[in-house]
Protein backbone atom coordinates (compact mmCIF):
# COMPACT_ATOMS: atom_id res chain seq x y z
CA UNK A 1 0.00 0.00 0.00
CA UNK A 2 1.31 3.42 -0.86
CA UNK A 3 1.60 5.62 2.18
CA UNK A 4 2.73 8.62 0.13
CA UNK A 5 -0.73 10.07 -0.05
CA UNK A 6 -1.49 9.47 3.59
CA UNK A 7 -0.89 11.86 6.43
CA UNK A 8 1.53 11.05 9.22
CA UNK A 9 -0.05 11.18 12.68
CA UNK A 10 1.59 11.17 16.11
CA UNK A 11 -0.15 9.00 18.69
CA UNK A 12 -0.52 9.79 22.42
CA UNK A 13 -2.02 7.33 24.88
CA UNK A 14 -3.28 7.89 28.41
CA UNK A 15 -2.46 4.71 30.31
CA UNK A 16 -4.75 5.39 33.24
CA UNK A 17 -7.22 8.06 34.24
CA UNK A 18 -5.38 10.84 36.00
CA UNK A 19 -2.15 10.46 34.01
CA UNK A 20 -0.91 12.65 31.16
CA UNK A 21 -1.20 11.38 27.60
CA UNK A 22 2.19 10.04 26.59
CA UNK A 23 3.69 9.85 23.12
CA UNK A 24 3.84 6.25 21.93
CA UNK A 25 4.64 6.48 18.20
CA UNK A 26 3.18 7.42 14.85
CA UNK A 27 1.24 6.00 11.92
CA UNK A 28 -0.11 6.89 8.48
CA UNK A 29 -3.81 7.47 7.97
CA UNK A 30 -6.26 9.10 5.61
CA UNK A 31 -7.80 11.32 8.25
CA UNK A 32 -8.02 11.79 12.00
CA UNK A 33 -10.87 9.35 12.45
CA UNK A 34 -8.97 6.61 10.66
CA UNK A 35 -5.83 7.48 12.61
CA UNK A 36 -7.73 6.93 15.85
CA UNK A 37 -8.92 3.52 14.70
CA UNK A 38 -5.45 2.50 13.56
CA UNK A 39 -3.95 3.76 16.78
CA UNK A 40 -6.40 1.63 18.73
CA UNK A 41 -5.43 -1.41 16.65
CA UNK A 42 -1.69 -0.79 16.73
CA UNK A 43 -0.94 0.77 20.09
CA UNK A 44 -3.60 -0.48 22.50
CA UNK A 45 -3.96 -4.17 21.68
CA UNK A 46 -3.18 -5.09 25.29
CA UNK A 47 -5.29 -2.49 27.05
CA UNK A 48 -2.41 -0.05 27.19
CA UNK A 49 -4.70 2.89 27.55
CA UNK A 50 -8.03 4.49 28.32
CA UNK A 51 -7.76 7.43 25.93
CA UNK A 52 -5.96 8.15 22.66
CA UNK A 53 -4.99 11.46 21.05
CA UNK A 54 -3.85 11.69 17.44
CA UNK A 55 -2.22 14.82 16.06
CA UNK A 56 -1.02 15.48 12.52
CA UNK A 57 2.78 15.38 12.67
CA UNK A 58 3.07 18.50 10.55
CA UNK A 59 0.94 20.38 13.07
CA UNK A 60 3.53 19.80 15.78
CA UNK A 61 5.89 22.70 16.24
CA UNK A 62 9.05 21.41 17.89
CA UNK A 63 12.15 23.05 19.28
CA UNK A 64 15.35 22.20 17.44
CA UNK A 65 18.52 20.61 18.76
CA UNK A 66 20.38 23.71 17.55
CA UNK A 67 18.24 25.87 19.83
CA UNK A 68 19.27 23.94 22.96
CA UNK A 69 21.87 26.42 24.02
CA UNK A 70 19.72 29.52 23.91
CA UNK A 71 16.71 27.61 25.25
CA UNK A 72 18.15 25.85 28.27
CA UNK A 73 21.55 27.31 29.15
CA UNK A 74 20.03 30.16 31.17
CA UNK A 75 18.69 27.64 33.73
CA UNK A 76 22.11 26.13 34.35
CA UNK A 77 23.35 29.00 36.49
CA UNK A 78 20.19 29.18 38.60
CA UNK A 79 20.61 26.39 41.13
CA UNK A 80 18.54 28.44 43.58
CA UNK A 81 15.41 27.31 41.73
CA UNK A 82 15.86 23.90 43.38
CA UNK A 83 14.75 23.08 46.92
CA UNK A 84 18.02 21.26 47.61
CA UNK A 85 19.97 24.51 47.21
CA UNK A 86 18.74 25.69 50.62
CA UNK A 87 20.68 24.04 53.45
CA UNK A 88 18.52 23.92 56.55
CA UNK A 89 19.52 22.53 59.95
CA UNK A 90 18.42 18.95 60.62
CA UNK A 91 15.75 19.99 63.16
CA UNK A 92 13.69 21.81 60.52
CA UNK A 93 14.85 20.11 57.35
CA UNK A 94 11.55 18.30 56.74
CA UNK A 95 9.94 21.20 54.85
CA UNK B 1 -27.34 0.18 32.49
CA UNK B 2 -25.87 2.90 34.69
CA UNK B 3 -27.03 6.48 34.30
CA UNK B 4 -24.27 9.02 33.55
CA UNK B 5 -24.63 10.29 37.13
CA UNK B 6 -24.19 6.80 38.58
CA UNK B 7 -21.21 6.16 36.35
CA UNK B 8 -19.69 9.47 37.50
CA UNK B 9 -20.14 8.54 41.16
CA UNK B 10 -18.76 5.07 40.48
CA UNK B 11 -15.53 6.64 39.18
CA UNK B 12 -15.34 9.02 42.16
CA UNK B 13 -15.80 6.17 44.61
CA UNK B 14 -13.27 3.98 42.81
CA UNK B 15 -10.68 6.83 43.05
CA UNK B 16 -10.64 7.17 39.27
CA UNK B 17 -9.99 10.67 37.96
CA UNK B 18 -12.62 12.60 36.03
CA UNK B 19 -11.21 13.84 32.71
CA UNK B 20 -12.40 16.85 30.67
CA UNK B 21 -14.53 14.96 28.15
CA UNK B 22 -16.28 12.78 30.74
CA UNK B 23 -19.86 13.48 31.72
CA UNK B 24 -20.01 15.40 35.00
CA UNK B 25 -22.80 17.04 36.99
CA UNK B 26 -23.14 20.74 36.20
CA UNK B 27 -22.67 21.62 39.87
CA UNK B 28 -19.36 19.67 39.92
CA UNK B 29 -18.19 21.63 36.89
CA UNK B 30 -19.21 24.96 38.42
CA UNK B 31 -17.64 24.08 41.74
CA UNK B 32 -14.35 23.26 40.01
CA UNK B 33 -14.41 26.41 37.89
CA UNK B 34 -14.88 28.47 41.05
CA UNK B 35 -12.16 26.72 43.02
CA UNK B 36 -9.48 26.34 40.32
CA UNK B 37 -9.91 29.86 38.94
CA UNK B 38 -9.77 31.29 42.46
CA UNK B 39 -6.57 29.34 42.94
CA UNK B 40 -5.20 30.75 39.65
CA UNK B 41 -6.11 34.32 40.62
CA UNK B 42 -4.32 33.82 43.94
CA UNK B 43 -1.10 32.79 42.21
CA UNK B 44 -1.18 35.85 39.97
CA UNK B 45 -2.24 38.41 42.61
CA UNK B 46 0.31 36.82 44.95
CA UNK B 47 3.06 38.18 42.70
CA UNK B 48 2.30 41.72 43.88
CA UNK B 49 3.21 41.71 47.60
CA UNK B 50 6.51 39.96 46.83
CA UNK B 51 7.19 41.90 43.65
CA UNK B 52 7.11 44.96 45.91
CA UNK B 53 10.53 43.98 47.29
CA UNK B 54 12.43 42.81 44.20
CA UNK B 55 14.16 46.15 43.68
CA UNK B 56 15.00 46.44 47.38
CA UNK B 57 16.30 42.93 48.10
CA UNK B 58 19.40 43.26 50.30
CA UNK B 59 21.73 41.25 48.04
CA UNK B 60 21.99 40.06 44.44
CA UNK B 61 21.48 36.48 45.62
CA UNK B 62 18.27 37.32 47.50
CA UNK B 63 17.08 39.34 44.53
CA UNK B 64 17.65 36.48 42.07
CA UNK B 65 15.86 34.06 44.40
CA UNK B 66 12.88 36.36 44.86
CA UNK B 67 12.65 37.06 41.14
CA UNK B 68 12.67 33.32 40.50
CA UNK B 69 9.93 32.73 43.01
CA UNK B 70 7.70 35.44 41.57
CA UNK B 71 8.28 33.98 38.09
CA UNK B 72 7.15 30.59 39.42
CA UNK B 73 3.91 32.10 40.77
CA UNK B 74 3.13 33.49 37.32
CA UNK B 75 3.76 30.07 35.82
CA UNK B 76 1.54 28.41 38.42
CA UNK B 77 -1.23 30.83 37.54
CA UNK B 78 -0.90 29.72 33.93
CA UNK B 79 -1.08 25.99 34.80
CA UNK B 80 -4.24 26.65 36.79
CA UNK B 81 -5.94 28.87 34.21
CA UNK B 82 -5.26 26.15 31.63
CA UNK B 83 -6.77 23.52 33.92
CA UNK B 84 -9.86 25.74 34.37
CA UNK B 85 -10.19 26.17 30.60
CA UNK B 86 -10.56 22.39 30.18
CA UNK B 87 -13.98 22.89 31.82
CA UNK B 88 -15.19 24.96 28.88
CA UNK B 89 -14.72 28.52 30.14
CA UNK B 90 -12.78 31.36 28.56
CA UNK B 91 -9.77 32.77 30.37
CA UNK B 92 -10.82 36.33 29.52
CA UNK B 93 -14.12 35.78 31.36
CA UNK B 94 -12.32 34.40 34.41
CA UNK B 95 -10.02 37.39 34.55
CA UNK B 96 -12.94 39.80 34.10
CA UNK B 97 -14.73 38.13 37.03
CA UNK B 98 -11.67 38.61 39.22
CA UNK B 99 -11.26 42.24 38.21
CA UNK B 100 -14.92 42.99 38.95
CA UNK B 101 -14.64 41.38 42.38
CA UNK B 102 -17.15 38.66 41.51
CA UNK B 103 -14.41 36.02 41.80
CA UNK B 104 -12.14 35.94 44.85
CA UNK B 105 -8.47 35.23 45.42
CA UNK B 106 -6.71 34.23 48.63
CA UNK B 107 -7.27 36.94 51.22
CA UNK B 108 -3.69 36.76 52.46
CA UNK B 109 -2.49 38.81 49.50
CA UNK B 110 -4.50 41.79 50.69
CA UNK B 111 -1.99 42.27 53.50
CA UNK B 112 0.88 44.66 52.82
CA UNK B 113 4.56 43.65 52.79
CA UNK B 114 5.99 46.30 55.08
CA UNK B 115 9.51 45.03 55.73
CA UNK B 116 12.06 42.70 54.16
CA UNK B 117 11.24 40.12 56.86
CA UNK B 118 7.74 39.88 55.39
CA UNK B 119 9.30 38.23 52.33
CA UNK B 120 10.73 35.54 54.59
CA UNK B 121 7.44 35.15 56.47
CA UNK B 122 5.49 34.81 53.23
CA UNK B 123 7.73 32.09 51.82
CA UNK B 124 7.80 30.21 55.10
CA UNK B 125 4.20 30.62 56.31
CA UNK B 126 2.07 31.54 53.30
CA UNK B 127 3.72 29.14 50.88
CA UNK B 128 3.97 26.63 53.73
CA UNK B 129 0.21 26.78 54.28
CA UNK B 130 -0.39 26.64 50.52
CA UNK B 131 1.78 23.52 50.26
CA UNK B 132 -0.19 21.72 52.99
CA UNK B 133 -3.36 22.43 51.02
CA UNK B 134 -1.83 21.60 47.64
CA UNK B 135 -0.31 18.30 48.72
CA UNK B 136 -3.81 17.24 49.67
CA UNK B 137 -5.18 18.51 46.34
CA UNK B 138 -2.79 16.33 44.37
CA UNK B 139 -5.41 13.65 45.04
CA UNK B 140 -8.36 15.77 43.85
CA UNK B 141 -10.83 13.93 41.61
CA UNK B 142 -10.44 16.17 38.54
CA UNK B 143 -7.52 14.98 36.38
CA UNK B 144 -6.21 18.31 35.02
CA UNK B 145 -6.38 19.95 38.47
CA UNK B 146 -4.60 17.02 40.08
CA UNK B 147 -1.82 17.10 37.46
CA UNK B 148 -1.40 20.86 37.86
CA UNK B 149 -1.08 20.38 41.64
CA UNK B 150 1.57 17.69 41.24
CA UNK B 151 3.60 19.98 38.97
CA UNK B 152 3.16 22.95 41.31
CA UNK B 153 4.10 21.04 44.48
CA UNK B 154 7.29 19.87 42.80
CA UNK B 155 8.30 23.46 42.10
CA UNK B 156 7.00 24.97 45.30
CA UNK B 157 9.18 23.40 47.99
CA UNK B 158 11.98 25.83 47.15
CA UNK B 159 9.60 28.69 47.97
CA UNK B 160 9.13 27.65 51.56
CA UNK B 161 12.78 26.78 52.12
CA UNK B 162 14.10 30.09 50.80
CA UNK B 163 11.64 31.91 53.07
CA UNK B 164 12.69 29.96 56.13
CA UNK B 165 16.37 30.37 55.29
CA UNK B 166 15.76 34.13 55.14
CA UNK B 167 14.02 34.01 58.54
CA UNK B 168 16.99 32.14 60.06
CA UNK B 169 19.35 34.85 58.83
CA UNK B 170 17.22 37.57 60.44
CA UNK B 171 16.25 35.72 63.63
CA UNK B 172 19.89 34.84 64.30
CA UNK B 173 21.11 38.28 63.26
CA UNK B 174 21.27 41.62 65.08
CA UNK B 175 18.61 42.52 67.70
CA UNK B 176 16.97 44.84 65.16
CA UNK B 177 16.83 42.04 62.56
CA UNK B 178 15.40 39.64 65.11
CA UNK B 179 12.73 42.17 66.05
CA UNK B 180 11.86 42.55 62.38
CA UNK B 181 11.51 38.77 62.04
CA UNK B 182 9.26 38.61 65.14
CA UNK B 183 7.09 41.43 63.83
CA UNK B 184 6.65 39.71 60.45
CA UNK B 185 5.76 36.42 62.19
CA UNK B 186 3.21 38.23 64.38
CA UNK B 187 1.53 39.85 61.40
CA UNK B 188 1.50 36.83 59.05
CA UNK B 189 0.82 33.92 61.41
CA UNK B 190 -2.92 34.45 61.87
CA UNK B 191 -3.70 35.38 58.25
CA UNK B 192 -1.79 32.20 57.23
CA UNK B 193 -4.14 30.14 59.44
CA UNK B 194 -7.10 31.88 57.78
CA UNK B 195 -5.89 30.64 54.38
CA UNK B 196 -7.46 27.26 55.15
CA UNK B 197 -10.89 28.89 55.17
CA UNK B 198 -13.71 28.95 57.72
CA UNK B 199 -14.30 26.15 60.23
CA UNK B 200 -15.80 23.04 58.64
CA UNK B 201 -19.23 23.77 60.12
CA UNK B 202 -19.26 27.24 58.52
CA UNK B 203 -17.74 26.37 55.17
CA UNK B 204 -20.16 27.02 52.32
CA UNK B 205 -18.69 24.60 49.78
CA UNK B 206 -17.00 21.96 51.90
CA UNK B 207 -19.56 19.15 52.22
CA UNK B 208 -20.28 18.75 48.51
CA UNK B 209 -16.60 19.19 47.64
CA UNK B 210 -15.71 16.35 50.00
CA UNK B 211 -18.38 14.03 48.56
CA UNK B 212 -17.08 14.71 45.07
CA UNK B 213 -13.51 14.42 46.29
CA UNK B 214 -12.61 17.83 44.90
CA UNK B 215 -11.31 18.47 48.40
CA UNK B 216 -9.74 15.50 50.19
CA UNK B 217 -9.30 16.86 53.70
CA UNK B 218 -11.36 19.41 55.61
CA UNK B 219 -10.27 23.00 56.31
CA UNK B 220 -9.81 22.29 60.01
CA UNK B 221 -7.77 19.11 59.48
CA UNK B 222 -5.41 20.86 57.08
CA UNK B 223 -5.11 23.85 59.40
CA UNK B 224 -4.24 21.54 62.31
CA UNK B 225 -1.48 19.96 60.24
CA UNK B 226 -0.02 23.39 59.55
CA UNK B 227 -0.27 24.51 63.20
CA UNK B 228 1.51 21.35 64.35
CA UNK B 229 4.32 21.53 61.82
CA UNK B 230 4.97 25.24 62.44
CA UNK B 231 5.57 25.01 66.23
CA UNK B 232 9.09 23.48 66.08
CA UNK B 233 9.98 25.85 63.23
CA UNK B 234 9.14 28.88 65.39
CA UNK B 235 11.06 27.34 68.31
CA UNK B 236 14.14 26.80 66.16
CA UNK B 237 14.13 30.46 65.16
CA UNK B 238 14.00 31.42 68.83
CA UNK B 239 10.96 33.60 68.24
CA UNK B 240 7.88 33.94 70.43
CA UNK B 241 4.84 32.04 69.22
CA UNK B 242 2.09 34.55 68.35
CA UNK B 243 -0.64 32.28 69.78
CA UNK B 244 -0.69 32.71 73.57
CA UNK B 245 -3.23 29.91 73.96
CA UNK B 246 -1.19 27.31 72.11
CA UNK B 247 -0.89 24.14 74.17
CA UNK B 248 0.11 20.54 73.44
CA UNK B 249 -2.82 18.18 73.86
CA UNK B 250 -1.38 14.73 74.55
CA UNK B 251 -4.78 13.09 74.27
CA UNK B 252 -5.42 14.38 70.76
CA UNK B 253 -1.77 14.24 69.74
CA UNK B 254 -2.12 17.78 68.41
CA UNK B 255 -1.68 21.35 69.55
CA UNK B 256 -4.76 23.16 70.82
CA UNK B 257 -4.80 26.74 69.63
CA UNK B 258 -6.46 30.07 70.21
CA UNK B 259 -9.45 31.23 68.16
CA UNK B 260 -8.93 33.00 64.88
CA UNK B 261 -10.35 36.51 64.52
CA UNK B 262 -13.07 35.61 62.02
CA UNK B 263 -14.36 39.16 61.89
CA UNK B 264 -11.04 40.18 60.36
CA UNK B 265 -11.22 37.25 57.94
CA UNK B 266 -14.64 38.23 56.58
CA UNK B 267 -13.74 41.88 56.61
CA UNK B 268 -10.74 41.28 54.33
CA UNK B 269 -12.63 38.84 52.08
CA UNK B 270 -15.35 41.41 51.64
CA UNK B 271 -12.96 43.98 50.29
CA UNK B 272 -11.86 45.92 53.36
CA UNK B 273 -8.32 44.64 53.81
CA UNK B 274 -5.36 47.02 53.61
CA UNK B 275 -4.60 46.34 49.96
CA UNK B 276 -7.76 44.92 48.29
CA UNK B 277 -8.29 47.95 46.06
CA UNK B 278 -4.62 48.40 45.30
CA UNK B 279 -4.22 44.75 44.22
CA UNK B 280 -7.14 44.77 41.80
CA UNK B 281 -6.35 48.23 40.46
CA UNK B 282 -2.78 47.16 39.77
CA UNK B 283 -3.98 44.02 37.99
CA UNK B 284 -6.37 46.02 35.81
CA UNK B 285 -3.68 48.58 35.00
CA UNK B 286 -1.13 45.90 34.03
CA UNK B 287 -3.80 44.15 31.95
CA UNK B 288 -4.75 47.34 30.13
CA UNK B 289 -1.16 48.44 29.59
CA UNK B 290 -0.50 45.05 27.98
CA UNK B 291 -3.44 45.37 25.60
CA UNK B 292 -1.24 46.62 22.75
CA UNK B 293 0.76 43.36 22.84
CA UNK B 294 -2.39 41.27 22.47
CA UNK B 295 -3.64 43.59 19.72
CA UNK B 296 -0.32 43.34 17.89
CA UNK B 297 -0.47 39.53 18.03
CA UNK B 298 -4.00 39.51 16.62
CA UNK B 299 -2.98 41.89 13.83
CA UNK B 300 0.09 39.76 13.02
CA UNK B 301 -1.99 36.57 12.90
CA UNK B 302 -4.53 38.19 10.58
CA UNK B 303 -1.71 39.34 8.30
CA UNK B 304 -0.12 35.88 8.23
CA UNK B 305 -3.45 34.26 7.43
CA UNK B 306 -4.09 36.69 4.59
CA UNK B 307 -0.62 35.94 3.20
CA UNK B 308 -1.20 32.17 3.26
CA UNK B 309 -4.55 32.54 1.52
CA UNK B 310 -2.93 34.73 -1.14
CA UNK B 311 -0.16 32.20 -1.73
CA UNK B 312 -2.67 29.38 -2.00
CA UNK B 313 -4.72 31.28 -4.53
CA UNK B 314 -1.61 32.11 -6.55
CA UNK B 315 -0.48 28.45 -6.62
Amino acid sequence: MATDNLELYEVFVRARRGLDHKHVGSLHAQDAEQALEYARDVYTRRSEGVSIWVVRSRDICASQEDDSESFYDPSDDKPYRHATYYQLPEAVNNM
Amino acid sequence: MMTPEQNFMRKIEAEEKIEPKDWMPEAYRQNLIRQISQHAHSEVIGMQPEGNWITRAPSLRRKAVLLSKVQDEGGHGLYLYSATETLGVKRADLIAAMQSGEAKYASIFNYPTQTWADIGAIGWLVDGAAIVNQISLQRTSYGPYSRAMIRICKEESFHQRQGYELMIALAHGSPAQKAMAQDALNRFYWPALMMFGPHDAESAHSAKSMTWKIKRETNDDLRQKFIDQTVPQIEFLGLVHPDQDLKWNAERGHYDSGEIDWKEFYNVINGNGHCNRQRVEHHIRAHEEGAWVRDAMTAYNAKQRAKTTEQRQAA
